[in-house]
């Protein structure tokens, strides 16, 4: 398996909860997709000889700002230096005002055949709060009209926990998008980032701190709904009718390989994780296609090589997100003590209904998932103390 | 000796006492411009981060007058806390004279007062100097008005200086000659020197400060300390420059050091008189007191296993802090651990950072409190430093606490508040005198148990920073006391445990119920706070279990941030201790206490 994430930095405008890497000028959009293409190209050989991508994603910022002739160059740059399989599931993230007929239009000459739509919520209070760029209005047009135009491999991302997001609010998100028929859903609780307006709103009294107990409601109602839709809940915060998991993002959860082009984006070999610093300028202005891609270590991109203690901890908080869980012969394999500290440390939780055990498989309960991060971080094996 | 000059620095934390002084050291050649760090005098960083002195240094430079004759001058720096003020009245008792330093933009503070009038007490010579006069916010005349409503002098006796610019400056060291006597003693009279101050060196074993005030000391002299009785070789003496310059003797009037082989701090006592073993003087100096320490409390290993290196840490912390004292004790919550006697809460705090800055150790203080006098009904007298101590209440016949003689100086318009304050703190006004119009000292009988916590904060916070804070031991007053117990689901813990008035104990018990809910982490089940006192409750709070701990998006470019961040959480969960199944972070315990 492997996958290929480009990072498109720029936003029309800052969402107030949003800390990914992005700009809020244009004016290095050429530039950047230039370099990006120039990666493209210096990193060819990333993947071993003869892997398939199985999976890309454009995500952002916001790739729907790229024209449709921009996202033709970055496509053939693509197919150019790699092997793309014929089914492989190409994802675009657009923002509803994006999208309009003429777009779409363009949209339809390149390989994407799935998109990722970031709808948020139904209610203009919620998005004006959150400083979206589109309205209510705009975010059921755009649903009907990529349908109309034959996107039925869609994803929407909605978020949860909001102050201005009511119980009844939010139960109307689900019900919507259910009617519409959505085959995947992407439900976030509201995080206060650090370094990011809202985290500003809170600590200056401008805005109220996330209410854990209305996010853990909006949350069971979620599951709950989710389940009697017939959707499977196969990743923390994914839903997905059968057949419509997410590859590139299952991908992730799974530690196969990725590539990850454009600034700020992240690769993973397995062993290494690589990352670009989260520069524009420097990063349009120093990657070139005359210049090795080791050159530029240091001043474009980063390293770190996980050690097997960092990869089980890894493969424990990834793991125990999705609905296959943690493999105890998996663990067993990357080293016996990992699997000897799992199974002495995961009994606690298995005896409060937090885990549930399954042959080998340890997979969070309903309750444990409101708790993943705590649950993880207690198996979590940390050299110093040894446990 | 007429041509010596023993001076101190009296001025606020800011003044720019060390800038100032590094002016005074440049221009007397005494430190070329290479060696000179910014704030030569103030090396602990400690010292440097808190902008205050703990310990007091000295120096002496050479400096040529217009008179054509060449004087030693020494300056001695003195501690900026209330803490430490029996050190400052020492540094203060071994000069003639003290610059009376005073921010031009910012006018004289309270704490400044009472530091002068300490100076005035001992008859020092005051110099008023007018600091950063080069600042557009400078007030000259103003600041210089107060200057002379408070010590009486003339305008032109106050000079202006900028210790940033270095104008003024050679003006003050002429005043400095002219205007400071010289040291009075007589070189053939028997030895008395002053101890002023120790400094603990691990090369060289303690090295002890101090101005000869009657006698002449030789190298290789038997000497004794005479308050501590104990009898030395002087091995080395010297004189005090940046670094220590040995010499064969030192006479009367001059300041410099000696070392005689001593390698524990606490064997030197501040305020002590060296004379020599044979033909001695016939009294010491007078002034001299055997600092005790006032508040108290456990200092525990984190984890149990470390408290042999615990052990090891405060002796070698004790090596080159006198006043620190310990002793073995066990709780039944922390395991073993110390009970450690201490001058206030900032040489707690200061012994705390040091600890963990100097020695890696990672501790839990408890609760301080006072040292308390129980008397039995059988009639046995017990020392209580520790609550657990205390005599079941029916065993107990009476308790006594100790009281303070406390001054404020601040201004009129703060008298009313900070009246308030000390009569909720149990205190009595004794007199109020006006020593300006516009500088009022207040001087209160206050139990010491109640400047212990957030009484210093409260002081500076409603008197706008302008009040100074004095205290010295009065005596021990009967009381009526009870032992507050914090509970955690039920679990006692001993670590919080406290002595308290009874008037106090119900608004002490909510305020630290009220506190341990902010700073305990939720965790997965209802955590109930209680305040007790024996089997009733008189205060709670309750925590609500975690119910949601979970990150939205975990995809290829959050998987190792989040990593991390989990890691780290679990690393700080080790600096936790467990009481029953609630676990207690470490900065908790320091943070308690913090009321408001």
């Amino acid at each position: 398996m492997a996958g290929l994430y480009l990072h498109i930095p720029f936003c029309r405008q800052a969402c107030h909860y949003c800390n990914f890497h992005f700009s809020t000028s244009l004016k290095l959009k050429e530039e950047v997709l230039r370099a990006i293409r120039a990666e493209l190209y210096l990193r060819r050989d990333f993947f071993e000889k003869g892997a398939i991508l199985q999976s890309i994603y454009l995500g952002g910022g916001t790739p729907s700002l790229l024209t449709g002739y921009e996202l033709e160059a970055l496509f053939e740059t693509i197919y150019q230096y790699f092997r793309v399989a014929p089914d492989a599931e190409i994802t675009l993230e657009a923002n509803p005002d994006d999208l309009d007929e003429p777009y779409l239009t363009q949209l339809r000459q390149t390989p994407v055949n799935r998109l990722s739509l970031g709808i948020q919520s139904f209610s203009d209070e919620d998005l004006r709060w959150m400083n979206r760029a589109h309205d209510a209005a705009e975010a059921r047009r755009c649903i009907e009209q990529v349908q109309a135009a034959g996107y039925h491999n869609l994803t929407c991302d909605l978020i949860y926990g909001a102050p201005t997001t009511s119980d009844a609010q939010w139960e109307a998100n689900v019900r919507i998008l259910l009617e519409y028929g959505v085959p995947h859903l992407s439900c976030y609780c509201l995080t206060v980032e650090p370094k990011t307006a809202l985290a500003h709103f809170v600590k200056t009294g401008q805005s109220p701190p996330v209410d854990d107990d209305k996010a853990v409601r909006q949350f069971l109602h979620l599951m709950e709904a989710m389940e009697t839709a017939g959707y499977e809940h196969y990743e923390i915060s994914n839903f997905a009718l059968s057949g419509h998991y997410a590859k590139h993002n299952t991908a992730y959860w799974l530690g196969a390989p990725y590539l990850g082009v454009g600034p700020g984006a992240h690769s993973f070999t397995g062993q290494i994780r690589q990352w670009n610093l989260p520069n524009n300028p420097r990063y349009a202005k120093l990657v070139q296609a005359n210049a090795p891609w080791q050159s530029l270590k240091g001043l474009v991109w980063e390293e770190e090589t996980l050690t097997p203690a960092d990869c089980y901890n890894e493969y424990v908080m990834t793991g125990l997100r999705t609905k296959w869980g943690c493999n105890l012969l998996q663990i067993s394999a990357m080293g016996d003590f990992f699997a000897a500290h799992f199974t002495k440390q995961v009994e606690t939780f298995v005896v409060q209904g937090l885990v549930r055990r399954q042959d080998y498989h340890y997979a969070l309960t309903r309750e444990g998932k409101l708790l993943a991060d705590f649950i993880s971080a207690e198996l979590f094996y940390t050299a110093v103390a040894g446990n | 000796m007429k041509n010596i000059r023993n001076f101190c620095v009296i001025a606020h934390i800011d003044h720019g006492k060390s800038t100032l002084s590094d002016r005074l050291l440049e221009t007397t050649k005494t430190i070329s411009d290479r060696d000179l760090k910014e704030q030569t005098l103030d090396d602990m960083d400690l010292e440097r981060e808190r902008g205050i002195t703990i310990k007091s240094h000295a120096i002496q430079m050479s400096y040529l007058h217009t008179d054509g004759e060449c004087y030693t001058l020494n300056m001695i720096d003195t501690p900026g806390h209330v803490d430490f003020s029996y050190e400052v009245s020492r540094s203060i008792a071994a000069c003639e004279g003290a610059l009376l330093l005073v921010d031009a933009t910012q006018g004289i503070q309270a704490q400044t007062i009472s530091n002068l009038y300490l100076a005035i007490e001992h008859d020092l010579e005051i110099i008023p100097v007018l600091n950063k006069i080069d600042m557009d916010s400078a007030m000259i005349d103003e600041v210089a008005e107060q200057i002379i409503d408070l010590i009486g002098c003339k305008r032109e006796q106050i000079l202006l200086a900028s210790g940033r610019t270095g104008q003024g400056v050679p003006e003050i060291l002429a005043a400095i000659v002219e205007r400071i006597p010289c040291p009075k003693g007589d070189p053939g009279a028997p030895l008395q020197a002053l101890i002023f101050d120790s400094i603990f060196n691990s090369f060289r074993g303690v090295i002890a400060n101090i101005r000869i005030v009657n006698g002449t000391l030789r190298q290789g002299d038997k000497v004794l300390f005479m308050n501590t009785g104990r009898q030395y070789d002087a091995d080395e003496l010297g004189i005090l420059q940046l670094d220590y310059v040995p010499r064969q003797e030192l006479s009367a009037g001059n300041v410099g050091y000696i070392i005689t082989g001593i390698k524990v701090s606490k064997e030197i006592k501040v305020g002590d008189t060296i004379t020599h073993l044979q033909n001695p003087a016939a009294e010491p100096i007078k002034g001299f007191e055997d600092v005790k320490p006032m508040v108290f409390a456990g200092i525990f290993p984190l984890d149990n296993d470390d408290f042999e290196d615990l052990r090891d840490s405060l002796e070698k912390l004790q090596l080159n802090d006198a006043s620190l004292v310990f002793e073995p004790e066990s709780s039944a919550a922390l395991g073993f651990g110390f009970r450690c006697g201490f001058l206030g809460m900032l040489h707690l705090e200061i012994v705390q950072e040091r600890l963990a800055r100097e020695f890696n150790q990672d501790v839990i203080t408890t609760v301080p409190n006072v040292s308390y006098i129980a008397y039995t009904r059988k009639g046995e007298k017990l020392t209580v430093r520790n609550p657990m101590d205390m005599p079941d209440p029916t065993i107990l016949d009476y308790a006594e606490e100790p009281y303070i003689t406390a001054q404020i100086i601040t201004k009129p318009e703060y008298i009313g508040a900070i009246m308030t304050l000390c009569m909720d703190k149990r205190g009595i006004l004794i007199k109020q005198d006006y020593l300006t119009q516009s500088r009022v000292e207040m001087t209160f009988h206050l139990p010491l148990a109640e400047i212990v916590f957030d009484f210093y904060d409260r002081l500076k916070s409603i008197s706008r920073g302008y009040a100074s804070f004095d205290y010295q031991p009065l005596d021990y007053r009967r009381t009526d006391l009870v032992k507050l117990d914090i509970k955690l689901n039920g679990e006692n813990v001993d670590a919080l445990s406290a002595l308290v008035h009874r008037s106090k104990a119900e608004a002490f018990g909510r305020g630290i119920c009220a506190r341990l809910k902010e700073l305990l982490p939720r965790q997965q089940f209802v955590i109930a706070i209680q305040a007790a006192i024996g089997a009733k409750i008189i205060a709670r709070e309750t925590i609500s279990a975690m119910r949601k701990d979970v990150t939205a998006k975990c995809y290829g470019g959050d998987i190792s941030r989040k990593r991390k961040l989990l890691e780290k959480q679990k690393e700080g969960k080790k600096k936790m201790r467990q009481f029953g199944k609630v676990e207690v972070p470490q900065k908790a315990f320091l943070e308690v206490l913090k009321l408001n």
